[in-house]
């Protein structure tokens, strides 16, 4: 199973905008390995997960061409916790997009409200200066991930 | 009314504060990005991305920060730019002051090139 931090997208706007949500449950097991005594979903795992909003959201604006790697955690600021039975939303929209890279800004709401804040860059590997190659098969955006976004891109120009 | 260097260097300023996470006193015309900000390769085109919504303006790739000059072996021979390299860095560079770099063009050095000043010097031709 792939590391995936989102449960759906409810939102998404090819090129532009994207909301994901995620219900934490005290089914899940690393709530209690943070911590054992008092269950909460850490906020790296939400940067995660606006990671991998904002960064599907930037793979499908070129077709799920390029490989998306997060290359910079430009803000993240968290004014409150998540525990068990709070939902997440992830709000990620492009600010720009480029050639060679991708930035984004994102809101997280905790139950609907607003609660932190998460920008983002992501590097197209590809096209990075240095001339490195990756393998050719795209190992960022596989079956779930497609999955995942499918059926709101039904219909969807893009 | 073009801007004037102040207030091009208030928000060249604030566009380092937030690309890179550094406090506002840091940022002097003489830091260097890397040495003294602490930048890494992805904060240059970060840097890139914020100039051009900050002043509404278009940095083509590899104007403000020179790229394909270190992989060119007429421009690099054991570790420092040759003179043609140099004088190619100079012309694709007319925004940074090459004074102290030109003595020991060693391309380690290089990085001192990429002042705050180099950048407020790129900025100020692109609002002029």
């Amino acid at each position: 199973m792939r590391w995936i931090w989102i449960d759906k997208f409810l939102e998404f706007v090819p090129g532009k905008r994207a909301v994901a949500i995620k219900n934490v449950s005290l089914a899940e097991e690393h709530v209690h390995d943070c911590w054992e005594a008092f269950p909460t979903h850490p906020a790296c795992l939400m940067i995660e997960g606006m990671a991998q909003t904002a960064g599907i959201l930037v793979g499908q604006a070129r077709n799920f061409r390029e490989k998306v790697i997060l290359a910079k955690v430009a803000r993240a600021e968290f004014d409150d916790i998540v525990v068990p039975g709070d939902q997440v939303t992830f709000q990620a929209e492009i600010e720009t997009l480029a050639d060679e890279a991708a930035s984004t800004r994102g809101t997280l709401l905790k139950n609907g409200k607003p609660f932190a804040r998460v920008d983002l860059m992501f590097s197209h590997i590809d096209q990075n200066l240095s001339g490195v190659k990756f393998p050719e098969e795209n190992f960022v955006f596989t079956g779930q991930f497609e999955r995942l976004v499918a059926p709101l891109l039904e219909g969807a120009d893009g | 009314m073009p801007m004037s260097e102040t207030d091009v260097f208030e928000k060249v300023k604030e566009t380092l504060v937030d690309a890179l996470g550094v406090d506002e006193d840091e940022v002097t015309p003489e830091a260097t990005l890397t040495g003294d900000l602490g930048a890494e390769s992805i904060d240059f085109l970060d840097i890139v991305f914020r100039l051009e919504k900050a002043f509404s303006i278009k940095i083509p790739r590899g104007e403000l920060f020179p790229d394909n000059i270190l992989n060119n072996p007429d421009f690099v021979q054991n570790g420092r730019l040759t003179e043609s390299g140099l004088k190619q860095l100079k012309e694709r560079m007319p925004h940074a002051d090459f004074s102290e770099f030109e003595k020991d063009p060693d391309v380690n050095k290089m990085a001192e090139l990429f002042k705050v000043q180099t950048i407020v010097n790129y900025v100020k031709t692109k609002v002029a």
